[in-house]
C-alpha cells in the first residue's frame, strides 16, 4: 500500500559496503515507508544478500560510506541485537543450524529479548507456549519442530517456515526477507506467501529479495528494484517484474556501462 | 539454599577469586627430604601406619620420574623449591566454628561460602580446606546421628584410625604413578567421608579448596567409603589467587563403594588459570579413581574443569563387583595458554558392568584441550557394555582439540563403543542469534551450554544452570 505522507521506515542513502578490503555495494540508495512492500531482484552475484546483511549488521562487512536511518536512529550504530530489538527483521537465503540449542528456547529468548524494548511483560515458558503454537498456525508448521535444535536437520523448505515463524513471533517493523522463496514447493511457497501477507499492514514494511515472479504473483510488491554491481540500477512498479520475466537481464551490462558507479 | 549456592556465587564474574588473605601461616623450610615427611607426620601427630605409609610413598617416588605421555608442555618443577607443609597459625581445630579465626571465615564469605552458624547453606555440609589444613567442617554432629562420618581426613585419622588404615592407599597405592606418590608422601589434609551400610546421606556433602600460599604446594587426600547400600553425592570447589608463579597441586581421591551403594562425585574446578600470555596459574596434577567393589555399585564423576595453567586427570572407575557401573561427565574448557589432558579409565573386571562416558572439550584462544581415555575389558568382564562420546568445540583458529581413545577388549562378548565429533562456534551462527536480539554474550552462553548439556544435566542441580554462565565467563572475549 503506497501513502507517500506515510513515515519513512527506513532510508539507504549511498550506501558502500566491502568485505576484505573488496567493494560490494557501490553506492544503495532506497527508501521505505509504512505500509509499503518492496522487491529487490537481479543476477545471482549482485549484492542482494549482502545488503541484508549490511542492514542487519553482519560483521564481516565493513560500511565505508553512506548513510541507513531506520525511523529516527542511524542503524548503522547498533549492535545487530539491538536493531533486532527495535524492529528490523532478516530472513536468511541459508539460515544455520545451530546444534544443541533447542528451538522453543531460542525462540523464547528472541521474542522476549524484543517483547522487553517495547516495554511488554517476559513470557514465562507456559505463556511463551501458547503464543508459539498459536504463530505456529501462520506457517502450518508441526510442533515437534520446536523440541529440536535450532534449524538442526530441517529440510530447505522446514529451515524458512521457521524463519517466518520468527518473523511471526518477533512482530518487526521491517522484514527483509532473501530469497524466503528459493527451494519451496509451490504448498510451502503458498504457505510462506500467506504468512507475510497475514504479517504485512500499515505499519509495517516488507522488504523481498527473489528471483522469482511466482512469489510476486502471491504476494503484491508495491515497488521492484533490480540490483546490479552492487547497487539499485533501475526501479518500478510491479510491472516492472513481468518485465523483468519476459526480457530477463541481458540489458544489465548496457546499462551498468551507461551508468558510472559513484566513488564515495 | 541448595548445594549449588556452594559453588553458584563462584560462578558470578570473572575471576575474582584471585585476592589473597593476609594470615600468618606456620610453614616449614622449602624441599622434599624423609626428614621433612616425618616432620609432617610429627606435626600431625599421626599414628605409626601413616608414618610408613608416607615413607614407602616417598621412597617408591625417589625410584619414580614425572610422566611425559600426556600432550603438555611446561617448564622442568623443581620439587626442591616447593615447601610442603604450610597451615594458617590456629593452633589446633576450633571446636566451635566462632572460634575459627574471623580472617578465615571471612576469606570463605568471601569465595560465597559462609561457615557460620546463622549463614551457613542449610542443605549443604562443608568442609573448607585453606592451604591444604581443613579449618571447619559444617553439620558434623547432625550428620553423625545418621551415622555419616564427614570431617578432614587429619581428624579422621585422629578419631576413627581403624577406617582410615583400612581404607586409605587400598584404590590409589602409594606408588601408582608418581603424583600420587607424592602426594601419599607429603599430603597435608583433605576430606573424609564414611556412609555407613544401608544410609542415604541426608545432605549434599561440600569440600571447598581454597589456595592460599604462593610458593607452597597443595597436597590433599580425600577419601570416600560407602557401605552396602549406601549413598551419597558430594561436590569439589576450588579457587586461588592470581599469582604470576605456578603453584603445583597434587591430589589424589579415592573412592570405596560395596554392595548396591553409589558415590556421585562432582568438581566444579575453577583454578586461578593464569593471565593471556599463560604466566602464573596452578599446575593441576590430580589421581581420582573409585573402585566399585559390590555388586550393583555405581560410581559417577562429574566434573566441570575450567581452571588450572595445566590439567592432569583421569577420574576412574574400576569395576569390579558384578553389575557394577561407571560414569564420567566431563566438561573441559580451555582458554588463552591453558593445557588440558584430561579423561578417564573404565577398567571392567566383574561380569554385566557398565560405563558411560560423555566428554564435552571446548578449546578457545591458544589454548590446547586433549581428552584422553582408557576403557578395558578384561577376560572376566562378560557381557560388558561401554559408551563413549567424545566432542570437541574450537573456538577461534588458534586453539587445538585432541582425542586419545584407548581401548583394550579381552572379552569377545563385551560391546564398547565409541562416538567423536569436533564442531566450531562459527561468526555466522553467531549472527543468525544475535539477528534476533540475543546479545553476543548470550549467544555464546547458549551455543556452549546446548553443547555442554549431556553434562550439566548431571551436575546438582542449581549448580546446572549457574555452570554455563562460568563456562561463558571463561570465554570472554575469545570469540569473535
Ligand atoms: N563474506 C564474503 N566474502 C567474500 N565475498 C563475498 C562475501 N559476501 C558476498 N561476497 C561477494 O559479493 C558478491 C555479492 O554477493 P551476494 O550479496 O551474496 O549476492 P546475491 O545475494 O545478489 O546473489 C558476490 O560476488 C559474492 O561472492
Ligand atoms: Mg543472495
Amino acid at each position: 500500500m503506497i501513502r507517500p505522507d506515510a513515515p519513512i521506515l527506513l532510508e539507504i542513502q549511498g550506501l558502500h559496503a566491502s568485505v576484505d578490503e573488496q567493494p560490494i555495494l557501490n553506492g544503495v540508495n532506497l527508501t521505505i515507508r509504512a505500509g509499503e512492500i518492496h522487491a529487490v531482484m537481479g543476477r545471482n552475484g549482485s549484492g542482494k544478500s549482502t545488503l541484508s546483511k549490511v542492514l542487519a549488521g553482519h560483521p564481516a562487512y565493513t560500511v565505508t560510506a553512506g548513510s541507513v536511518r531506520y525511523q529516527d536512529v542511524n542503524l548503522l550504530e547498533l549492535e545487530p541485537e539491538q536493531r533486532a530489538r527495535i524492529g528490523l527483521f532478516l530472513g536468511f537465503q541459508y539460515p544455520v543450524e545451530i546444534p544443541g540449542v533447542s528451538n522453543l528456547e531460542f525462540l523464547r529468548v528472541a521474542t522476549n529479548a524484543r517483547r522487553q524494548e517495547r516495554g511488554d511483560d517476559e513470557l514465562d515458558t507456559f505463556a511463551f507456549e501458547d503464543l508459539v503454537r498459536e504463530r505456529l498456525n501462520v506457517v502450518q508448521m508441526d510442533p515437534a519442530f520446536l523440541e529440536r535444535s535450532v534449524n538442526q536437520g530441517f529440510s530447505g523448505g522446514e529451515k524458512k517456515r521457521n524463519e517466518i515463524l520468527q518473523m511471526a513471533l518477533l512482530e518487526p517493523l521491517v522484514a527483509i526477507l532473501d530469497e524466503t522463496d528459493s527451494g519451496l514447493d509451490i504448498d510451502a511457497l503458498r504457505i510462506v506467501a500467506s504468512g507475510v501477507n497475514q504479517l504485512a499492514g500499515p505499519h509495517t514494511a516488507t522488504l523481498l529479495i527473489t528471483h522469482y515472479q511466482r512469489l510476486l504473483d502471491l504476494i503484491t510488491p508495491d515497488f521492484v528494484h533490480v540490483m546490479a554491481a552492487g547497487r539499485i540500477l533501475r526501479s518500478g512498479g510491479k510491472e516492472l517484474a513481468l518485465e523483468l520475466e519476459r526480457t530477463g537481464y541481458d540489458w544489465v551490462d548496457a546499462e551498468l556501462a551507461r551508468q558510472p558507479v559513484e566513488v564515495p | 539454599m541448595s548445594s549449588a549456592a556452594t559453588v553458584g556465587d563462584l560462578v558470578s564474574q570473572p575471576y575474582k577469586y584471585g585476592f589473597v588473605t593476609d594470615i600468618e601461616t606456620e610453614k616449614i623450610a622449602k624441599g622434599l627430604s624423609e626428614d621433612v615427611v616425618r616432620l609432617i607426620s610429627a606435626k600431625k601427630e599421626e599414628p605409626a601406619f601413616l608414618l610408613d605409609f608416607r615413607l614407602r610413598a616417598y621412597r617408591q617416588w625417589l625410584r619414580m620420574t614425572e610422566p611425559d605421555w600426556a600432550t603438555l608442555g611446561y617448564p622442568a618443577i623443581d620439587y626442591q623449591d616447593i615447601i610442603y607443609y604450610a597451615a594458617p597459625k590456629q593452633q589446633q581445630k576450633k571446636a566451635s566454628l566462632d572460634e575459627v579465626d574471623p580472617k578465615l571465615l571471612e576469606t570463605f564469605e568471601k569465595l560465597g561460602i559462609p561457615l557460620s552458624e546463622q549463614k551457613r547453606l542449610s542443605n549443604v555440609a562443608v568442609d573448607a580446606v585453606f592451604d591444604s589444613v581443613s579449618i571447619a567442617t559444617t553439620y558434623k554432629e547432625k550428620l553423625a546421628e545418621h551415622g555419616v562420618i564427614f570431617s578432614s581426613i587429619s581428624e579422621a585419622v585422629k578419631e576413627h584410625a581403624e577406617l582410615v588404615e583400612r581404607y586409605l592407599g587400598t584404590v590409589v597405592p602409594s606408588g601408582d604413578n608418581f603424583f600420587a606418590a607424592l602426594n601419599s608422601a607429603v599430603f597435608s589434609d583433605g576430606s573424609f567421608v564414611f556412609i555407613p551400610k544401608g544410609v542415604e546421606c541426608p545432605m549434599e556433602l561440600s569440600t571447598y579448596f581454597r589456595i592460599n600460599s604462593g610458593d607452597t604446594g597443595q597436597f590433599e587426600r580425600t577419601l570416600i567409603v560407602a557401605e552396602e547400600g549406601a549413598s551419597v553425592s558430594y561436590l569439589e570447589g576450588c579457587t586461588a589467587p592470581m599469582f604470576d608463579t605456578n603453584q603445583l597441586h597434587a591430589a589424589v581421591v579415592e573412592l570405596v563403594v560395596l554392595d548396591d551403594a553409589s558415590i556421585k562425585y562432582s568438581t566444579v574446578q575453577n583454578w586461578y588459570a593464569g593471565d593471556e600470555n599463560g604466566v602464573g596459574g596452578i599446575y593441576n596434577f590430580v589421581t581420582k579413581r573409585g573402585q566399585c567393589r559390590g555388586e550393583r555399585s555405581k560410581i559417577s564423576w562429574t566434573q566441570v574443569e575450567t581452571g588450572s595453567a595445566i590439567t592432569w586427570k583421569y577420574p576412574s572407575c574400576v569395576l569390579q563387583g558384578a553389575d557394577s557401573v561407571g560414569e564420567f561427565y566431563s566438561v573441559a574448557l580451555t582458554n588463552h595458554r591453558q593445557q588440558a589432558d584430561t579423561g578417564t579409565k573404565m577398567i571392567h573386571v566383574g561380569p554385566r558392568t557398565r560405563s558411560t562416558i560423555v566428554s564435552k572439550g571446548i578449546s578457545a584462544g591458544h589454548s590446547v584441550n586433549s581428552y584422553r581415555g582408557l576403557v578395558q575389558i578384561g577376560p572376566k568382564a562378560v557381557g560388558a557394555r561401554n559408551y563413549s562420546q567424545c566432542d570437541s568445540m574450537l573456538i577461534g583458529d588458534q586453539a587445538g582439540a585432541n582425542t586419545y581413545p584407548y581401548i583394550r577388549c579381552q572379552q569377545p562378548e563385551a560391546s564398547v563403543e565409541h562416538e567423536a565429533s569436533t564442531c566450531r562456534i562459527s561468526a555466522d551462527q553467531l549472527f543468525y542469534l544475535q539477528s534476533r536480539g540475543i546479545g553476543f554474550e548470550e549467544a555464546v552462553s547458549m551455543m556452549v551450554s546446548g553443547f555442554c548439556r549431556d553434562v550439566f544435566n548431571q551436575l546438582p542441580m542449581e549448580f546446572a544452570a549457574e555452570a554455563d554462565k562460568l563456562l561463558a565467563l571463561k570465554l570472554e572475549g575469545s570469540v569473535g
